[in-house]
């Protein structure tokens, strides 16, 4: 993995990473790839592919509506709001 | 050079109509108070648990089977990743290698000809929740109310080849889907929202040009307009020389034009995973048997069997089966009037359409129950009264004054038929008009007309015409 494909990863998780640490991030992502790399070569011809490890179905609920509102207690802990809405730095509509 | 041919897919976020949230117990009400339906879930707070609402699931199997697509008996939910304000968790649940339905068809009638526009899939997902840009001072205002509301998400092939064709394929669905009773169809409030794929090549070209997406119209047409400026841009792109870029673009109504859309997601990268949190999802035989037994007539069925039951044309059909609540009303109100169907057709989509438009109310407010409609009309059909009277009845109807033959009496509206009468109403006109009568006597025949009309505005309406007519020419 080069230190390109780092950068776009941690952009995409907002993560900043500074230059510095570019070469830790580089060698310990790579090690993280080589092994997938390593599980993905091992012969799963003829096993259909697992999309949990625990092998049971979705358990559903009824269409009820049994939450409240607790707006104020939510937002006692946010840092920010104003007229029942949280407020965030201004976004690009 | 052949001319250019747009190719048009649609990808329909239908709102469905479900009480509690996709995977929590919070209420889907519109219009609450900002983040009062907004719980733990909802909001991404650390240990929660998403737990599948099974009415949105049955509803998602309610689309697929009435437009005859496979149900995946096995479907999986998946994380969409991307950085929002108004997606606390970071990402949404929706659906992606393996959607609960797919595949299917939906049938459409554009220009009196029947086309099968191709669905590739419909999946589920949680909507985000909204943002206001204004009022805060410089920040942003979240709103978390509709986050984690239940979506389906229905793409079509990319099977239309006009911005025309496009709105007509739009408003089939969404006539489906209200006739399914799965989502209220309300575009304003953002329940049934659009984009649109759209893509020019020539004509005769099988390869697909590059396509932009068009985000978020919402009215039937704002997407006519929007596909069709940017059937427009693109071709002029093309014209000069230019590439189309890959790109996803904002319509302006205000401007009528489509704008490249900035900040939100430069790099198209969701990093699809299966969510850990949720089991795949399994649906079985039974379960989707009795979904499929619990559909209604669905709208194309319904205007076809109008078309031969009661020998309507199409467009009064189309028209009448636009809702199921019209539908029902329409047969309610043919059953009253004795089979009259297409005067009572005639009734609805003209005088109390129009009622119904002035009040700004839909079929289900209507203040004249359809039993009231068909009487109205057996009474013009066996001569009670006129249809001009009628329209004074439907107004008394409509404002509450009683039943139809209640309104006849009191208004004293019965159509006068004898022509001992009507007789007595013409010699009182002769007498008030000696030398018009002459003059018609003499072969002015331009003045029969206001003879009539003098007949009638004497009966107050109520003189038959066709009585007053012949009697009249008797006398010549």
């Amino acid at each position: 993995m080069d230190d390109a494909e780092v950068k776009k990863i941690s952009d995409l998780a907002r993560l900043a990473v500074s230059e510095n640490d570019l070469p830790l991030y580089r060698t310990q992502l790579s090690n993280i790839v080589h092994f997938v790399e390593k599980i993905a070569s091992a012969e799963t011809g003829g096993i259909s592919p697992m999309a949990h490890p625990v092998s049971s179905a979705l358990r559903m609920r009824e269409d009820c509506i049994t939450e409240g509102d607790e707006r104020e207690r939510f937002q006692s802990i946010a840092p920010s709001v104003e007229a029942g809405f949280y407020l965030v730095p201004q976004v690009i509509p | 050079m052949n001319k250019w041919e747009p190719v048009i897919g649609l990808e329909v976020h239908v709102q469905l109509l479900t009480r509690s949230k996709l995977f929590s117990g919070a209420s889907t009400q519109y219009g609450a108070a900002p983040n009062t339906q907004a719980c733990a879930v909802d909001l991404g707070f650390p240990g929660v648990l998403p737990v599948l609402n099974q009415a949105a699931v049955r509803m998602a199997v309610k689309l697929g089977v009435a437009i005859g697509a496979e149900i995946n008996k096995r479907s999986i939910f998946a994380r969409k990743n991307y950085f929002y304000p108004d997606l606390p968790k970071g990402y949404q649940i929706s659906q992606y290698e393996h959607p609960i339905v797919k595949g299917g068809f939906l049938e459409i009638m554009f220009e009196g000809e029947s086309k099968r526009i191709g669905i590739t899939r419909a999946h589920l997902e949680e909507d985000a929740g909204k943002s206001v840009h204004e009022d805060f001072h410089g920040s942003s205002g979240i709103d978390l109310n509709r986050a984690g509301t239940p979506l389906l998400e229905i793409v079509s092939e990319p099977d239309l080849r006009s911005a025309k064709e496009a709105v007509a394929y739009l408003k089939a669905l969404h006539t489906l889907v209200r006739y399914l009773a799965i989502c209220d169809g309300n575009m304003q409030e953002g329940s049934f929202r659009c984009d649109a794929n759209v893509s020019i090549r020539r004509e005769g070209d099988k390869k697909l040009g590059t396509r932009t997406e068009i985000k978020n119209v919402n009215s039937f047409r704002f997407v006519e307009k929007a596909i069709d400026y940017e059937i427009k841009r693109q071709s002029e792109v093309l014209e000069s020389g230019g590439v189309v870029v890959q790109e996803t673009r904002l319509y302006d109504s205000d401007q009528n034009e489509t704008r490249p859309m900035r900040g939100k997601e430069e790099a198209h990268d969701y990093r699809y995973f299966p969510d850990p949190d949720l089991l795949p999802l399994e649906l079985d035989e039974v379960f989707i048997q009795s979904v499929k037994t619990s559909l209604p007539e669905l709208p194309g069925d319904r205007r076809k069997r109008f078309m031969s039951d009661y020998q309507l044309k199409f467009y009064d059909a189309e028209f009448l089966t636009e809702s199921r609540e019209l539908a029902d009303f329409y047969e309610k109100a043919v059953l009253t009037a004795k089979g009259e169907a297409k005067l009572t057709a005639n009734w609805i989509m003209g005088d109390l359409s129009a009622a119904l438009n002035k009040s700004n109310v839909d079929i289900t407010k209507s203040l004249v129950s359809p039993e009231a409609l068909g009487d109205l009309v057996a009474r013009i059909v066996d001569g009670t009264i006129s249809g001009k009277i009628a329209k004074t009845v439907f107004e008394a109807l409509w404002s509450g004054e009683g039943s139809v033959d209640e309104i006849i009496q009191k208004r004293n509206l019965k159509q006068v038929t004898e022509p001992s009468a009507i007789e007595a109403i013409l010699d009182k006109v002769i007498q008030d008009n000696p030398k018009l009568w002459q003059s018609l006597k003499g072969g002015e025949e331009k003045l029969f007309g206001f003879f009539v009309g003098q007949v009638m505005k004497a009966s107050r309406g109520r003189a038959d015409p066709e009585q007053v007519n012949k009697l009249l020419k008797k006398r010549l």
